[in-house]
């Protein structure tokens, strides 16, 4: 069967929801993990045919699907990649067997909890392919159950506050752009994202109004400074897989749908709107790293740091130029992978310890050898040293935001100072010094399943830092593409005005 | 054989490889003999580079190889490529030739050490990441390798993680370091915006594009520089590396990765000769930084840090010696000093090795009867390092002076002072500890030779700082003529120095050497209360001198507390209370306004649970119908 013909990226989508469903039918905790992770593996062996198939040089949407679906209200089911949510689909299913993996333990009404891991999976990859905004909003709300309930029943003792602050602060951000949406449609006629793009620009001022509402709803998400609270809450009661997703991905529909939608649909308001945007991520840079510089629990730690990596992402994506757009994507990867394996290394030391705290640990590396070979190397993934994934996205959007303005990039580059100082101080609070806490002196190493997680993850920031040509043959075209398209409509007065239908 | 340069960086990382998988199962004594011959067979491959360079003709005596496409994104594109040109060979001579040694001294040393394994998968990764530094033919490759190096500084430096303070000195040069990247990152970032380019021919010969900036990048790169090369106002870190083991303060904190600075400024000095003002700046550093880094280097008592601060100073000549346009100069006495400096530390680590750990020179004396080929080993390397006429650093310490008063008489007065002191505070720790009547009886019965695998090297390099600085002669420079090359455009118009002048200035600095050395003998051996004396008359200046002029205590007060506190303001007030607190007033009057009687948790918690089910159960069932 030719691969056209088939409808790939429906499948990878739907293939963990149908496998969530399939899964409340199974008996027996055993059979569920399996094939919790069955499906997961599958996802993510199909999307790889994604990167096989994929035509590189080519800078439109790839693997197209599209149907009318609700015709009475111009809703398509309209999928397709491109370089730009290429690897924010390879992410998350790339993601997907880890977390089953990391969950294996999970004892507490498992089969739920499976059930909304991959129905989670299937949503954000929805959300990451589709091209009807309808269809884009449906899976981005339907993303934020099965989180709502991950940190709301298996999360800490907060659970519940952090759960319904979640909720509640993303709804209120998602609402305005539902509203946007529906007006995009009075105005345009149209909810697809693909046939926007050719109708032409709005008037500057309106256009101002549904930038505001689409990126707060993304601001939140992402999450900018100020609109970051959520966040620590949520990732310190999250249990470790959630916070997994949550900061490998969850977070990347933010810093995605700035790229995606706010971009081309709003041009000449994203040009205008750039010194707040550059400056809102440079305080999340600088403050983000401060913040976790004085956090005592190692989890809220790497939530801040979270919001400083974002930050860079950001930034280069309002620099508005190839290089800081391509590293901006680059770094959305980069950070699912570096910060998720952060998570993971928090998970698996709070598994065997019971603590997160800094006060409580010490002297860990002669303890845990292992362990802290990977902490080592995914630590320095996250401080962005050269060689390794995060340098490559983090340097580009550097280079991407020097160009745009020196003064933003120097202030930026402070950041790359900052983190090297609270990762290094995370460290040697955990693994240098004396090991002279009894209750750290029997803990035991990584067992198999750890070091699967942590190796692939390890061979993923390798691949990257040492040949990221790789990504960047994919994402160069759009983003190239993107530039171009956001260069020629910036100016309003070139573009017919408001052509409703 | 050019085309395969690339080998001499796969040697490190097989021997690395190998250790890391299977050292496990092998002793220690293999474990360090893998990565001793991986360092050995890529001196091999620096050999063979340097005599096929040889053998081309002077002007094509560079050449450009391409391993793979690396960053490519629009106009940036930065590949892994390497340069090989008289430059890059010198330096991986070095690196390789020095580092061989220093790796089978090691494992001697680190016998017994229960992590060997780790030790020199460390080892073989630093010796990698400087090899990339020295032969990326770019600045992003180059990167790589210098902060790949600082990585390696700082796990050796953390070696023994388990003493709080080496896990916090380690850290610190890490976090010192970042902070001269940030000008590294900087500098990049401006030349490619300006330029376009990455590679450093592609820039030395489309300088103009960069001309408008080219103090501003200068100075930014040498910020870098005085980070990794432990200049004013970064040298802050490297006393303190001084409690990694010693084969690592020899290897890296002396005779290869802090004179990285000194390498990248030879390497960009198209971009510095754009910049006269950068480049005062860059001799002022220098010999600023040789003399205070000098007066230290009087006060310590620990052997490890007056070799420590002494390597701070002799860079501070290298810096002086590139600053003023002096490159070649800059990179022999780069060598010799590689020689000598490796040597000093690997025999003061024997010294140590025999003293059960100890360093203060102050408990030592008469090492000589017990530890003879220490003691001579020793004492060349001092000699070298003094300056003492016909050793090493003698002819290149005396080159740099040369350059820097045709530049500027003060600079090479204050660098004439610091040859003083620094023939005085070498010669010091000859005297203390190797000569005289033992002051530790305890520690004195317990001394003892090192073994061979030791000594032999020691020899080696003693060899080196004996005769290196022959290669150098005046007006004869072997070095010089194989160098210069790499330097040819800067030198346009350059008058011939007046032979006599210079020889004259040879004298004087003999002399002042002598002079040195005649005072450490004198306050040492015959009139041991002459220090003291000294001291007094000295004042307040002693304490400050002492106290290694408060910088480190300057540096906490005006930067780290400051952030240190803000961040706590921060972490504790002002994102709880004033961003977090707006956002649950916010909630709070949302409640309140739309009439909610119950409290605001129960009451939402329940409606939203409420609804988040009937919401859930709806879409799923829509998406299985529609489906």
């Amino acid at each position: 069967m030719s691969l056209n013909a088939m409808p790939l990226l429906s499948i990878i989508a739907f293939l963990p929801i149908i496998g969530s469903v399939i899964l409340l039918l199974l008996p027996g905790e055993r059979a569920q993990k399996w094939w919790s992770l069955l499906i997961t593996t599958i996802t993510f062996l199909l999307s790889l045919l994604l990167f096989v198939y994929w035509h590189n040089g080519e800078a439109g949407f790839q693997f197209v699907e599209r149907f009318a679906w609700i015709p009475q209200l111009g809703i398509d089911y309209h999928l397709g990649v491109d370089g730009i949510s290429l690897f924010l689909v390879l992410l998350t299913t790339f993601l997907g067997p880890l977390t089953i993996l990391f969950s294996w333990d999970i004892e507490d009404r498992l089969k739920t909890y499976l059930f909304l891991m991959l129905l989670q999976e299937g949503g954000v990859i929805g959300v990451f392919v589709s091209l009807d905004l309808v269809l884009f909003y449906l899976f981005w709300e339907l993303t934020l159950i099965p989180m709502y309930f991950l940190i709301g029943v298996w999360g800490g003792p907060n659970r519940v506050y952090a759960a319904v602050k979640f909720f509640i602060y993303t709804m209120a951000g998602s609402t305005l752009m539902l509203v946007a949406i529906l007006a995009l449609r009075y105005f345009y006629g149209s909810f697809d994202f693909v046939d926007l793009l050719q109708k032409g620009t709005l008037p500057a001022t309106a256009q101002m109004l549904f930038f505001a509402a689409f990126a707060l709803a993304f601001a939140i998400k992402v999450p900018l400074f100020p609109f970051h609270t959520w966040l620590p809450d949520a990732h310190v009661q999250a249990p470790t897989a959630g916070s997994v997703i949550l900061a490998g991905v969850l977070l990347k529909m933010g810093t995605y749908g700035l790229v995606r939608f706010c971009l081309p649909l709003f041009p000449a308001a994203t040009v205008r709107m750039v010194p707040l945007l550059m400056i809102l991520a440079i305080i999340g840079i600088l403050y983000g790293a401060l913040v976790a510089l004085r956090q005592q629990d190692l989890k809220s730690l790497v939530a801040y740091s979270s919001i400083a990596h974002l930050g860079f992402v950001v930034l280069g994506i309002f620099a508005l130029n190839p290089e800081g757009i391509s590293g901006a994507v680059l770094q959305m990867f980069n950070h699912g992978v570096s910060t998720g394996g952060l998570f993971f290394l928090v998970g698996m030391i709070y598994h065997r310890r019971h603590s997160r705290m800094l006060d409580d640990f010490g002297g860990l590396w002669a303890q845990l050898p292992v362990f802290g070979a990977f902490f080592l190397v995914i630590m320095l993934s996250s401080v962005g040293l050269p060689g390794l994934n995060g340098f490559v996205g983090e340097f580009n959007i550097l280079v991407g935001a020097f160009q745009a303005s020196r003064i933003a990039a120097v202030f930026a580059t402070v950041g790359i100072i900052l983190a090297a100082w609270y990762l290094l101080y995370a460290f040697r609070r955990v693994m240098h010094g004396p090991l002279d806490k009894p209750e750290n002196k029997v803990l035991p190493d990584l067992n198999a399943r750890e070091i699967i997680i942590l190796a692939s993850l390890v061979v993923v920031i390798l691949l990257v830092g040492l040949f990221p040509n790789i990504f960047f043959d994919k994402i160069n075209p759009s983003v190239l593409n993107l530039v171009h398209f956001v260069k020629i409509h910036a100016a309003p007065a070139l573009v017919t005005p408001l052509s409703t239908q | 054989m050019l085309n395969y340069a690339w080998l001499i960086l796969v040697f490190p990382v097989l021997g690395l490889l190998l250790n890391l998988a299977f050292g496990r199962r092998l002793s220690d004594r293999t474990i360090g003999w893998i990565a001793s011959s991986a360092v050995f067979l890529s001196f091999l491959v620096a050999v063979g580079l340097f005599f096929t360079l040889l053998g081309m003709p002077v002007e094509g005596r560079q050449h450009e190889l391409m391993l793979w496409q690396w960053i490519h994104v629009d106009l940036f594109r930065a590949d892994v490529k390497i340069l090989v040109d008289p430059l890059s060979v010198t330096m991986g001579l070095i690196v390789t030739g020095v580092g061989f040694l220093i790796h089978v001294y090691s494992i001697g040393y680190m016998e017994g050490d229960k992590r060997v394994q780790r030790f020199f998968v460390f080892m073989n990764f630093f010796i990698f990441m400087m090899l990339t530094l020295v032969f990326a033919n770019n600045f992003v490759l180059l990167y790589v390798g210098w902060e790949g190096v600082g990585l390696s500084s700082y796990l050796l430096i953390g070696f023994w993680f388990e003493k709080p303070i080496a896990a916090e000195a380690g850290k610190k040069a890490f976090l010192v370091n970042r902070v001269g990247d940030f000008g590294m990152a900087l500098a990049i970032m401006w030349i490619f915006k300006l330029s376009g380019r990455l590679s450093f021919l592609d820039i030395a010969a489309n300088t103009q594009a960069i001309a408008p900036a080219a103090t501003g990048i200068a100075l930014l790169l040498l910020l870098a520089v005085t980070g990794k090369s432990a200049q004013i106002p970064l040298y802050i870190w490297l006393p303190d590396a001084m409690e990694g083991p010693t084969p690592v303060s020899a290897l890296i904190h002396a005779a290869t990765m802090v004179t990285a600075g000194v390498y990248l400024v030879a390497r960009t000095f198209a971009i510095f000769l754009l910049s006269p003002v950068a480049m005062t700046w860059v001799a002022t550093i220098g010999v600023v930084t040789a003399f205070f880094a000098a007066t230290m280097a009087l006060a310590q008592v620990d052997l490890k840090r007056i070799l420590a601060y002494s390597t701070i100073s002799q860079i501070g000549y290298m810096v002086l010696g590139v600053g003023v346009g002096a490159f070649s100069a800059g990179i022999f006495h780069l060598m010799t000093h590689a020689f000598f400096k490796a040597l000093l530390f690997l025999a003061a680590g024997s010294v140590m090795h025999a003293l059960h750990g100890e360093l203060d020179i102050r408990k030592m004396g008469g090492l000589r009867e017990k530890m003879p080929q220490t003691f001579w080993t020793f004492l060349i390397g001092a000699a070298a390092l003094a300056g003492f006429p016909l050793f090493s650093g003698f002819f290149s310490k005396d080159e740099i002076l040369w350059h820097a008063w045709q530049h500027a008489h003060w600079m090479w007065a204050l660098g004439l002072l610091t040859a003083f002191m620094t023939a005085y505070y070498s010669f010091r720790a000859v005297i203390v500890p190797f000569l005289g009547k033992p002051r530790d009886k305890y520690l004195f019965s317990h001394a003892h030779e090192a073994p061979p695998v030791m000594t032999i090297p020691l020899w080696l390099l003693a060899m080196g700082a004996l005769l290196g600085g022959f290669l150098g002669l005046p007006h004869a420079s072997l070095f010089g003529k194989w160098l210069e090359p790499v330097f040819a455009s800067a030198h346009v118009g350059e008058g011939a120095a007046s032979g006599n002048l210079e020889l004259i200035f040879m004298g004087i600095s003999s002399l002042v050497v002598l002079a040195g050395i005649g005072l450490a003998y004198y306050a040492y051996m015959v009139d041991t209360e002459f220090p003291n004396r000294f001291r007094k008359s000295l004042g307040f200046i002693d304490g400050l001198v002492q106290h290694k002029w408060y910088v480190d205590e300057l540096y906490m007060a005006v930067i780290v507390h400051p952030l240190w506190e803000l961040a706590g303001w921060f972490a504790k007030f002002f994102d709880p209370k004033v961003i977090d607190g707006t956002v649950n007033g916010l909630a709070w009057v949302t409640d309140e306004v739309g009439g909610g009687v119950r409290k605001l948790q129960t009451g939402l918690v329940g409606w939203y649970v409420f609804s988040l089910f009937v919401g859930a159960v709806l879409l799923l069932g829509y998406f299985m119908l529609v489906w």
